[in-house]
């Protein structure tokens, strides 16, 4: 009866809701809980700048909430057959903050000073020069194919600055124009900014797009302290927050009806967990070792009890959310009795403790202490005895980290946007760095790999630029340099009194022109 | 003059304490592992090698130790505690714009703490063993017992949350405008919380201190003579024995004020109140070794003002010290 009622009742649940028509004005007022260096995203990469970064500058392309480019400082492109020559046609109405026009020179000036300065190298490695053969038109000349352009070209990552303010010729990393009176290109203008306290932003109303943004007044509040935000977000005095990841105050929020707390919006920024082994020495260079951890722990107990919930389960080193994702790879479903049978075929026999050997595990986050915790008791099941390491810091985990002093470590990375950016790192063998926190601290190397990454880098066809890396997904998941287990819990609570969050591939990090107040 | 005689003394060894205190500081932050550029590169979601050395160069981290140790030390002394490494911004202007924030807070704590610490120690001391007397004990104990960041988190709870009189968090509402008094009122409604959940710890201090040494007072022969006299009791408390009981309580104060920053971290976290705590934790984490040292130098600078300030006052009050 009860079933039948509900089924009567699905049609009308399921009836298409009313679009609502976006309504002008208004003051939103986000929390935040990193403090941002300063606001040029040009010169400072992370998810702190991103999000004001992407307000006051516009990027030539934007995504919203699927991985189609739309247009945006550049209202339309054409790339070459031979994928060399990328030329954007810029909009031709477009001014900075002060009133000045945005020149095809101001695209060219942007790309230099982040080529120079953003610690991303590969985004724009193979743009080579750019030209600009009117004001509106600037064409980029690259070495080879490089399909990660379009991605490097949107969000946070390609802020177009003001030639005229930023290259007065002082150090574009420490202009004093980064922190304040900035000179945007975005949606939003500068109004004040207390380091550590609260960034103001008001809408620019010479904008280049039509009618946007919607919101008059964009308000970020840094609270450090979660509890401190689950609480404002509950009684109203902010209307939104983004990168939550503490999976008891998500379920929290979840319940208020008031509230809307979703894991949408994090695909591009692709946050994954991992436990990372040293493949070059120690037990875990052997390959066997680390399949047999891998069946020992079970990802499920890591998805349910720790996280409660909160997250997906990830099988590769690209973000499940990604188009690029192979999910039908070895997954490592715990099996006990195989991580047993591994170890014992490779001759690590029981002592009479019952234990094999013993392992360091660190941890790179204070939060996944519980990791390193439940790695110790599921890897005692199989007679391998695991010490705990803490550190008393980020500074002090990631030197002994990148300086290879290690057996295995929890750790959260990001694939921002294309492979090229955020995954090639991890794997490449020319990028063992010591002394470089997410490069390639495995220390992994396999030939194969280095080759289909390099192709995939520059295979302009999508499909076939797919299977690459659908097939280095296989070969990398066989030899678990890294296990994945999970996506980062990351999600955006909102007040039910805001319009069109932002929940596109990029977060926060996107322009919030479209967003508006009920 | 004679109690400003042992003080130029004092002077000196304060002068030779607060370089022992930058050289100490400056050492046991580069005894640790990692440096700034760790975490800049965290919060840039990784960089290459060349970035990293980079960063290093910038700050000069990739000069011998000895010789960022002297430069270091030259700046100070000529009142430069240099740039921070992650704000890029020069930190004698980070710490001052921060410090009226902890000021305000501190010292309308301390002031609330006092006076109604004061207040409850005479009260509960007039009759040590009645109820009310336990019940003070009892509350002060509480108060002193609990956790700080755990009483902000349930006073937030309790009057943000379920009874919505306050806000949340911050200092002044972004949103508010209006005139003088508009502005003031909202700073005074940001305060309330995070002054009650500093100033239970201090209330604890303060009450137990001033009912101990009013007990004492109390039974004293100059009081029994007071009393004998016939002089009300209210009298005999409040202008006799309350003047005489005070000067431990003065002594702890006067102390406690030194204590501005220690005091606040946890608070103005909890309460993501803009002050010289909030800075300090954000440096440590940051690893901003400018930020760092300069709130050191500068809680060591206010801790042997503190004291010197002490000291004359207790020279200057009771003629005993001055011998």
């Amino acid at each position: 009866m009860g079933a039948a009622a509900a089924l009567l009742a699905l049609p009308i649940v399921q009836a298409p809701v009313q679009a609502e028509e976006p309504k002008a004005g208004g003051t939103l007022i986000v929390g935040m809980q990193n403090t941002p260096r300063h606001l040029n995203p040009a010169v400072q990469s992370g998810t702190a700048t991103g999000f004001p970064g992407a307000q006051l500058f516009a990027a030539p392309i934007r995504y919203d909430d699927d991985w189609t480019p739309q247009p945006y400082l550049a209202k339309s492109w054409d790339i070459s057959d031979d994928g060399l020559t990328v030329t954007l046609h810029l909009q031709e109405n477009a001014t900075f903050h002060d009133g000045e026009p945005i020149k095809s020179s101001d695209v060219a000036f942007s790309l230099k000073t982040i080529k120079e300065n953003h610690p991303f190298k590969t985004m724009f490695a193979p743009v080579e020069s750019v030209d600009t053969p009117d004001e509106h038109t600037a064409v980029l000349n690259l070495s080879q194919p490089h399909p990660a352009l379009m991605l490097a070209m949107s969000s946070q990552l390609m802020a177009i600055i003001p030639e005229h303010v930023y290259g007065d010729g002082q150090d574009p990393k420490s202009h004093p124009q980064n922190s304040h009176d900035v000179v945007g290109s975005g949606p939003f203008k500068l109004v004040e900014h207390k380091p550590g306290e609260h960034i103001i932003l008001e809408k620019y109303d010479g904008f280049f797009m039509e009618g946007r943004p919607y919101l008059d007044k964009m308000v970020i509040r840094i609270i450090k302290d979660c509890s401190a935000r689950t609480i404002a977000l509950e009684n109203g005095e902010i209307h939104m927050t983004s990168f939550e990841s503490l999976a008891r105050n998500i379920n929290r929020l979840k319940k208020n009806e008031n509230l809307t707390a979703t894991p949408e919006g994090y695909a591009a920024i692709g946050p994954l967990d991992w436990l990372a082994f040293n493949t070059a020495a120690g037990k875990t260079a052997d390959v066997n070792v680390r399949k047999a951890i891998a069946y020992a722990i079970d990802r499920n107990f890591i998805l349910n009890a720790i996280l409660l919930g909160t997250a997906d389960e990830a099988k590769t080193g690209i973000h499940p959310g990604s188009p690029l994702y192979n999910a039908n790879v070895e997954s490592y479903d715990v099996d006990l009795d195989k991580a047993n049978q591994i170890l014992d075929d490779a001759g690590y026999a029981k002592g009479d403790d019952g234990m094999r050997f013993s392992l360091n595990i660190d941890f790179g986050w204070p939060s996944m202490k519980a990791n390193a915790e439940y790695t110790k008791a599921a890897l005692k099941k199989v007679g391998i005895d695991v010490n705990v390491r803490a550190s008393a810091d980020f500074p002090t985990w990631a030197k002994r980290v990148s300086n290879h002093d290690f057996d295995m470590t929890w750790d959260t990375v990001f694939n921002w946007g294309d492979p090229v950016i955020g995954v090639h790192r991890t794997y490449q063998s020319t990028n063992i760095k010591k002394g470089v926190i997410w490069s390639n601290t495995q220390s992994y190397a396999n030939a194969r790999v280095d080759e289909l990454l390099e192709m995939a880098g520059k295979e302009a066809d999508s499909a076939k630029r797919a299977a690459l890396y659908a097939e280095f997904q296989e070969i990398v998941a066989n030899e678990v340099p890294v296990y994945w287990t999970n996506t980062l819990p990351y999600h955006t609570v909102y007040n039910n009194s805001v319009g069109n969050p932002p929940l596109g591939i990029w977060s926060t990090s996107s322009p919030m022109d479209k967003t508006y107040l009920k | 003059m004679k109690f400003l005689k042992p003080t130029l003394a004092r002077l000196t060894y304060a002068a030779l304490l607060l370089i022992a205190v930058l050289v100490l500081n400056f050492s046991m932050l580069h005894l640790a592992p990692g440096d700034v550029a760790d975490t800049i590169s965290q919060s840039m979601g990784g960089a290459d090698a060349e970035t990293m050395e980079q960063i290093r160069h910038d700050y000069g981290l990739d000069q011998p130790f000895v010789v960022q140790l002297g430069k270091y030390v030259w700046n100070v002394l000529h009142f430069d505690l240099g740039y921070s490494f992650f704000y890029n911004q020069p930190v004698t202007t980070l710490i001052l714009e921060r410090l009226p924030a902890t000021l305000l807070l501190v010292i309308t704590a301390q002031i609330l703490a006092l006076v109604v610490g004061v207040l409850l120690g005479v009260y509960s001391a007039r009759k040590p063993n009645g109820l009310a007397s336990h019940f003070v004990t009892l509350v002060a104990l509480f108060g002193y017992a609990a956790p700080v960041f755990w009483t902000g988190l349930l006073l937030l709870i309790a009057f943000s949350l379920k009874i919505p009189l306050f806000p949340v968090a911050g200092m002044i509402d972004v949103t508010v405008e209006g005139n003088f008094f508009d502005y003031a009122f909202d700073i005074i409604r940001h305060m309330v919380l995070p002054v009650l959940t500093l100033s239970s710890i201090f209330l604890a201090l303060y009450s137990r201190l001033c009912r101990a040494s009013m007990m004492e007072v109390l039974g004293s022969d100059y009081i029994r003579t007071a009393k004998a006299k016939g002089l009300s009791e209210k009298k005999v408390v409040l202008k006799h024995a309350l003047k005489n009981s005070l000067s431990p309580v003065v002594t702890l104060a006067g102390l406690q004020f030194s204590a501005v920053i220690s005091g606040a971290v946890l608070v103005e976290t909890v309460f993501s109140w803009p002050g010289l705590g909030t800075l300090a934790l954000e440096a440590i984490i940051a690893r901003d070794t400018p930020t760092i040292l300069g709130i050191l130098f500068f809680s060591a600078l206010v801790v042997i003002v503190g004291n010197i300030l002490t000291d004359m006052a207790l020279r200057f009050i009771d003629p005993r010290v001055r011998k």
